[in-house]
């Protein structure tokens, strides 16, 4: 009981939840747990079942994938109110990337298949989590879509030039 | 009174020696030169540019990017993409360039004083936003909160190490610098860089910001920048169009109603905005 009240606590303070319902809150931290990664440790790992996403409260966190001969590259992090884990959401529910702690790192770790189940009881819980989830996806695919279309580069030059 | 001074000529390129030539990453260079003769002058506005002819290769625009209070020298930071700035970076220590100028409007230094500033440089659009934060550094009480939001390719084409260290550091200035990938070893952010925006809360009402990057990185910062409440009237890009006199004669560089060598390079983007939509403009 002591956890779960905890537990809903952070969550309430987490920018992502802003806006949500205390009983909704109370829900979703029946799903929830602190956890605590070292420097070094996997959040997430490319291609794991996805069942847990993150709401980090503090450290930083590389969301990477491993590139034959040039190794672990870094496309994104995410830092102290940044969440990660979107696959959980939508079948087949694998990770796309791992995510790093680079840091020591402090999270909540929201179960899945159980906010699943959730949702699916409480359509209201569920479009609440969706509208937040598809404006976070919406902000990273233009995010990526502009880092795609390399955006330090004159285009007609060959390389990253502007002056 | 500097009557040598008065008496040059615009179109007349004016002898500089190459002090000390450095890589800033390949094909990157940033050079220090010195007016080899008495009527070599080298005071400059932060975002001016000059005419650099290369002998027997011909003459591009280079923005300075050096500090604007050191006189005697003038810097510039080139990137090989043609013949004439491939000829530029291969300079060697003692050789002899022509420059002509300062040319061009400058960032606007003075009409932001008081206020918040928010620098945003793409890869190497920090070169000419350099000397309007050397500017601001030396005369900090000028200004309220000065920021620089820097985005670049890779950590190895980031470009002015060192003086990023010593701002990070040791300068009244939030510097912040995001890369698009990274290696795991790299300790700051990964993203583009108007994610720099991000949880920034700049107060439209008495917040600046100067762009300079290529088009679309301005484009797509501006617009961040509108997002967060800032008008478009307080926000300054540079643009870059090739040209040839640099005096508003030849009309190489014209770009809509303006003539980027002296309407510019610096624009208020209210000033150029629906010239950004136009294609191939
Ligand atoms: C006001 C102003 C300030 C500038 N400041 C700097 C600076 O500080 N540092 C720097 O490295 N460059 C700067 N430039 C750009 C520089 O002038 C050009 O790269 C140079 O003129 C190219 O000449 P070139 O003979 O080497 O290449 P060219 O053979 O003329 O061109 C090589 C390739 O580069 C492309 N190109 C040429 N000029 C430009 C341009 N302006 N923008 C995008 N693509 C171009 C051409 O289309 C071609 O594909 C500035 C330009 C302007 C207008």
């Amino acid at each position: 009981m002591v956890e779960i009240k905890n537990i809903r606590t952070l969550l309430a303070e987490n920018a992502f939840l802003q806006g949500m319902s205390d009983d909704h809150l109370q829900t979703m931290a029946g799903c929830g747990k602190l956890v605590r990664f070292k420097p070094g440790e996997f959040l997430l790992r490319e291609g794991d079942t996805a069942d847990t996403f993150y709401l980090i409260r503090d450290g930083d966190v590389a969301i990477e994938s491993d590139v034959p001969a040039a190794g672990p590259l870094s496309v994104a992090r995410v830092g102290a109110g940044g969440i990660t884990g979107y696959s959980w959401l939508f079948p087949p529910h694998r990770n796309g990337f791992d995510s790093l702690a680079l840091t020591d790192v402090s999270a909540v770790a929201l179960d899945g298949e159980c906010l699943r189940g959730k949702a699916e009881a409480d359509h209201e819980l569920g479009y609440q989590l969706m509208k937040r989830f598809a404006q976070v996806m919406l902000d990273r695919l233009q995010a990526t879509r502009r880092q795609m279309m390399d955006v330090y580069s004159n285009g007609k030059r060959s390389d990253a030039a502007s002056g | 009174m500097q009557p040598q001074a008065e008496m040059r000529s615009p179109m007349c390129p004016y002898p500089f020696r190459v002090l000390e030539i450095a890589e800033e990453m390949p094909r990157c260079m940033t050079m220090r030169v010195a007016p080899d003769d008495a009527t070599g002058d080298t005071a400059f506005a932060p975002g001016q540019f000059y005419m650099i002819y290369v002998f027997g290769h011909g003459e591009v625009p280079i923005s300075t990017s050096g500090d604007p209070a050191k006189s005697g020298e003038l810097t510039f930071t080139v990137m090989a993409v043609g013949s004439v700035t491939q000829a530029l970076c291969a300079l060697k220590q003692g050789d002899v360039i022509g420059l002509r100028g300062p040319f061009g409007r400058a960032w606007p230094v003075d009409l932001v004083k008081g206020r918040d500033v928010i620098v945003m440089a793409g890869g190497l659009g920090l070169a000419p936003l350099r000397p309007s934060i050397y500017h601001m550094l030396s005369n900090r009480n000028d200004y309220a909160d000065l920021a620089l939001l820097y985005g670049t390719r890779q950590p190895q084409s980031i470009i002015f190490r060192q003086t990023l260290a010593h701002w990070r550091e040791d300068a009244p200035i939030d510097v912040e610098v995001t890369v698009d990938t990274a290696g795991r070893d790299w300790p700051g952010k990964v993203g583009v860089v108007t994610e720099l925006l991000m949880g920034r809360r700049p107060d439209p009402s008495k917040t600046s910001a100067l762009i300079c990057g290529p088009e679309i990185m301005m484009r797509f910062s501006a617009y961040a920048l509108m997002e967060l409440g800032i008008a478009a009237e307080n926000i300054y890009v540079s643009m870059e169009r090739n040209m040839k006199c640099a005096v508003k004669m030849c009309g190489r560089c014209q770009y809509g109603p303006f003539f980027v060598c002296a309407d510019g390079p610096v624009f208020a983007f209210n000033q150029v905005e629906q010239l950004f939509r136009i294609r191939e403009l």
